[in-house]
């Protein structure tokens, strides 16, 4: 009951944003360190309207909250054959994932490749839970992902792409820079080079993903920033990566470079 | 061996492919000096199809990027290519037939998709593959709109 009344308001809510005036305010800036790709890091949220900031930052009415609050259910619900839940080994999450959310994707020395969030919580699950793994953008793995990333809001993205993890930044790079599908552009066509521009209704912020998984109006759930990387490539006709490929770790990875010392929003608010 | 015959087995697909009447492959047009100067089709372009094939997102999309004063009935205009108000007085038709077909010739690294090139893209979209985002005479249509845009 209370999932559909949050619903309907948030859909209440979107439709008012699209006919809402533009209204602009200063936008926070961070400065980025010397050679950074952006003269300044901004966050998604900035070039959102107000309404839909104000939804984000009410904690009652911000309706990626139901899976903030499923995923919190999730923690100590034991599943496989282990008997173990998240919460026998980790405890107290306020406490042991209160950085987690800042530093994926991750480097992860046992399979020799950077991981994202969703893949670190399956790894648990089968290797110390004994339980199968949940499906990408199932219900379960987008509460778990949003409840462990939210214990992270407010703190600066502090991704690494130091060491191994170096090569895969750069085929991340390779991936932003690439011109793709039948309207032939790359990531940095719209947010890089025309980020504070309208394309139609939309205003093009820099794509940056501290706000992950995030609730958009038009999805009318939380969702992962592999299928948003999948939305954007299909709306420029082209052929997206498989969420949770090699190719959107890649980017995921490069992408939360761009935005280090972005506060994680999650779960953020979109339109 | 084997890996040689499935090519020409591909080779062959794609050649007999073309050959159908059916394929949208693009008209043949000839390019002098960054501009277009013949007509793409037989039919003179309709403004009235134009404006219609302008505004469509699955066509033009052009107020995507681009505002127009004649089109401020219409809802959100786009602020990441210039104004389409006056272009036929900074370029000749010829030069815009050009920009619509390949917008990459005329402007290096644009954002502006190419409406009449059909190949050469990165991983496109089967629906896509081998098609172009307007016909011919949409693109004639667009240019004679584009000529009442004083
Ligand atoms: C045709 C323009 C276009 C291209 C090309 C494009 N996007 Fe987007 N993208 C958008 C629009 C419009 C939005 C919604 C408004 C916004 O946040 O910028 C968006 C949103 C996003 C967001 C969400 C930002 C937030 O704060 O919630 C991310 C992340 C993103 N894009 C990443 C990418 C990546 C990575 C690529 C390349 C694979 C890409 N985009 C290509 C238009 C584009
Ligand atoms: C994704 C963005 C985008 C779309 C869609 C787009 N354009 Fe453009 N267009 C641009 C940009 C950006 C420029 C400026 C050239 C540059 O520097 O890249 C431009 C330039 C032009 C110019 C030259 C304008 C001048 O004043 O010099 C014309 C004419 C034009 N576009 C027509 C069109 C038409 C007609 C359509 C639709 C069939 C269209 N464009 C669709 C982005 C776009």
């Amino acid at each position: 009951m209370k999932k559909i009344l949050m619903l309907a308001v948030a859909t209440a809510i979107g439709l008012a944003i699209a006919a809402s005036a533009k209204a602009e305010m200063k936008r926070v800036a961070i400065k980025p360190p010397n050679g950074h790709a952006l003269s300044e890091i901004i966050s998604g949220y900035e070039y959102r309207s107000k309404e839909t900031k104000v939804l984000q930052d009410d904690d009652i009415q911000n309706p990626g909250f139901i899976w903030v609050e499923q995923g919190e259910e999730l923690w100590s619900q034991t599943d496989g054959s282990a008997g173990k839940s998240c919460a026998s080994c980790h405890d107290d999450a306020t406490e042991s994932m209160a950085t987690v959310g800042t530093v994926y994707p991750k480097w992860d020395d046992k399979v020799g490749k950077p991981v994202s969030l969703e893949q670190r919580i399956n790894t648990c699950r089968k290797d110390n839970m004994g339980a199968k793994p949940w499906k990408w953008e199932s219900g379960p793995l987008l509460s778990m992902t949003t409840y462990v990333r939210h214990q992270s809001r407010g703190k600066p993205v502090n991704v690494s792409a130091e060491g191994p993890a170096a090569s895969w930044a750069e085929r991340g790079k390779k991936l932003y820079y690439q011109r793709v599908g039948q309207l032939d552009m790359a990531c940095s066509s719209c947010h890089e080079d025309n980020y504070g521009n309208r394309i139609r209704a939309d205003m093009l912020s820099q794509g940056q993903s501290n706000g992950f998984p995030t609730y958009r109006f038009k999805w009318q759930k939380i969702g992962s920033i592999h299928r948003r990387f999948k939305g954007c490539m299909k709306n420029i006709r082209a052929t997206p990566y498989k969420v949770g490929s090699d190719e959107f770790v890649a980017l995921e990875l490069y992408l939360a470079t761009r935005g280090v010392g972005l506060p994680v929003e999650t779960p953020a608010v979109r339109n | 061996m084997k890996l040689n015959a499935t090519r020409l087995v591909t080779a062959l697909a794609v050649a007999v492919g073309f050959a159908l009447p059916v394929c949208a492959a693009p008209v043949a047009f000839e390019v002098i000096d960054k501009t277009i100067p013949k007509s793409l089709t037989m039919e003179a372009g309709d403004p009235g199809r134009g404006k219609k094939a302008l505004l469509n997102r699955k066509q033009g999309n052009c107020l995507a990027c681009h505002s127009s004063s004649a089109l401020k009935d219409q809802p959100f205009h786009g602020e990441v290519g210039p104004s389409l108000d006056g272009v036929s007085g900074r370029w000749k038709e010829a030069e815009l037939r050009m920009i619509l077909v390949d917008s990459k010739v005329v402007f290096e690294d644009t954002i502006m998709p190419s409406f009449y090139i059909a190949d050469g893209y990165t991983r496109i979209a089967k629906k896509f593959m081998g098609k172009t985002i307007l016909t011919a005479q949409q693109v004639e249509d667009i240019l004679a709109y584009l000529n009442q845009l004083k």
